[in-house]
């Protein structure tokens, strides 16, 4: 391994070329550009062997993953906010025609207002898409994720697609400290990608066909339980990483300090540093407060979350992110995990970060205080105000 | 954790600085960790913009903006006020780029410097200067930084400028 200071994105660009994607196909946006520019690099000089194809869009960048994927090929291409809105037709071809491409999205604001900056409604609007979604916390994890995502898309069991979620700027364009494998590592975890899910003159099949009213439920049901397949294949990936690389993950969700918590925290992606800092300090305090880290949105840990909130008074999720005239869509999500497990328990949502504001120490400190003080419903940190119907 | 908050303007290559240090305290020792990136915000030639280095001898979770600096190093003088006060722990220190005394900071004229080795930017005198003030890194540590970091052509210029700002803060 080697120790080096990079920016999330070109960390993540290292890890594209230890999995040595066939073919890299992208077009260029802001905070995502860096990781198409080092891979374009990387080909150029020579260090890494992929068809790289210029496209004239987001639309065409998936297109041609996936048919480099119906080929036989490993296909990378990465994206942002209105690119991933873009390609969101050709999301629904990827996941319905189960090809195992990785994706990564550098998460950013949606228009309009215009704004470059990074929050979570681009990608959290695609949940229903079919893709695997895993979002990082640090460039390590970035890095680490772009070799195991590989590994759990292409398992037969699961046969499909995985985004991985940056947020933008705070970490894709964060400079940190970060190992970088050896290769030989990186080819002993991932081996070459295998399928028969490919277009074979020799052994000549139907692919990414229509189904019609008797049939196409069958097709949809399917794809969900290989996305729900997904969830033992993570923990035997990140169980095979941690024994090649020695560092472990914790599967769908990550959760701290959560085991005799009266209040938890529940968030996902780069903030969650902070969040685990602050309820450190309010321990210390007297105020025993946890952190819940959701790293997959899909496959959703349903069960996890429910386990991980059982004992607690009270619990907020702060998000990235709100589904207008509704509430935040995490949010939802795990109410839903609650109901499910007969787990009854106050819970309030803070929608922060929206096109890039910051979220400081003061702000998770504050949501800690309104728990213990009885919060409910919906609040917008730094706003206030009324959220809630 | 140590935090240190630059100030510059676009151009003037503070991020650079900022990611220096950070890849200078990460150098040798592998019991060292750091962050280091800018205020995200549009990027115009002459806009005030700052850029945050976090040091740790453990991984840095916190990567939102530093909200009390140990040290703020400021490029340009005309981006100094006394506002600045509030962003430094009560022990934290203020650095400027000034040929003029500035109450409640330390000011140096690094442009002299600069100028000395033909150098456009301040960025890397500066950091000199805080390098050696703080004792947060060494001269050495800071080079080595440099020569990783910096494309060729400009390395030695840069070195020779870091280390006479090392000098100068000894004098």
């Amino acid at each position: 391994m080697s120790k080096r200071f990079l920016s999330g994105n070109e960390t993540f660009a290292e890890g594209i070329r230890l999995a040595k994607p066939d073919v890299i196909s992208a077009y260029p946006i802001t905070p995502q550009t860096i990781v198409v520019e080092r891979l374009s690099e990387m080909v150029e000089d020579g260090s890494l062997h992929s068809e790289f194809i210029h496209v004239e869009s987001e639309h065409s960048a998936l297109s041609c993953a996936i048919g480099a994927s119906a080929a036989g090929a490993r296909a990378f291409t990465a994206t942002s906010s209105q690119g991933l809105l873009y390609m969101a037709e050709c999301l629904y071809y990827a996941s319905g025609g189960r090809f195992p491409i990785v994706m990564m999205n550098a998460d950013r604001s949606t228009a309009l207002p215009w704004n470059i900056y990074g929050d979570q409604r681009d990608s959290l609007s695609q949940l229903d898409s079919g893709w695997i979604q895993v979002y990082a916390e640090n460039a390590q994890e970035a890095l680490d994720l772009a070799l195991m995502s590989w590994r759990i898309a292409e398992d037969s069991r699961v046969s499909t697609p995985v985004m991985v979620n940056l947020d933008g700027f705070v970490l894709t364009h964060t400079y940190e400290t970060v190992d970088i494998p050896e290769q030989a590592q990186a080819d002993a975890f991932l081996p070459p990608y295998e399928t028969e899910n490919r277009v074979d003159f020799d052994d000549p099949k139907n692919l990414a066909f229509s189904a019609g009213p008797d049939t196409n439920y069958i097709f949809k049901y399917n794809a969900h339980r290989a996305m729900l397949a997904a969830v033992p294949v993570i923990a035997e990936t990140e169980q095979a990483f941690a024994a090649i690389f020695g560092r472990r993950y914790p599967g769908v969700l990550e959760a701290y300090r959560t085991d005799d918590a009266d209040y938890v925290l529940v968030t996902l992606g780069s903030i969650a540093g902070l969040c685990r800092e602050t309820a450190d300090r309010l321990r210390e305090q007297g105020i025993r407060a946890g952190v819940i880290r959701i790293r997959y949105m899909r496959p959703f840990p349903h069960t996890e979350i429910a386990a991980a909130l059982k004992g607690a008074k009270a619990f907020a999720v702060l998000e990235k992110d709100i589904s207008f005239g509704s509430e935040g869509t995490v949010y939802t999500n795990v109410n839903s995990a609650l109901q499910k497990a007969g787990v009854q328990l106050r819970g309030a949502n803070y929608i922060g970060g929206l096109g890039g504001r910051n979220i400081s120490a003061g702000d998770i400190e504050q949501i800690f205080a309104d728990l213990e003080a009885g919060a409910d419903g919906v609040h917008f940190i730094g706003i206030g105000g009324d959220g809630n119907g | 954790m140590k935090e240190i908050l630059w100030l510059g303007r676009g151009g003037q290559g503070a991020f650079t600085a900022a990611k220096l240090l950070g890849a200078a305290y990460t150098a040798a020792d592998d019991a060292r960790y750091a962050l280091a990136f800018p205020s995200f915000g549009p990027e115009r030639r002459g806009a005030p913009v700052r850029a945050f280095t976090k040091l740790d001898t453990k991984p840095v979770r916190d990567r939102s903006q530093t909200e009390h600096a140990d040290f703020i190093v400021v490029l340009d003088d005309t981006l100094y006020s006394p506002e600045l006060l509030k962003l430094k722990k009560p022990d934290g220190r203020i650095i400027v780029n000034s040929k003029k005394q500035i109450d409640g900071a330390e000011s140096f004229d690094a442009a002299a410097i600069a100028a000395e080795y033909r150098l456009p930017t301040v960025n890397t005198v500066m950091l000199g200067i805080a390098a050696a003030l703080s004792g947060i890194v060494t001269e050495d540590e800071a080079v080595q930084a440099i020569n990783g970091y910096m494309p060729q052509k400009i390395r030695e210029r840069n070195i020779g400028a870091l280390r006479s700002a090392g000098k100068a803060v000894q004098k």
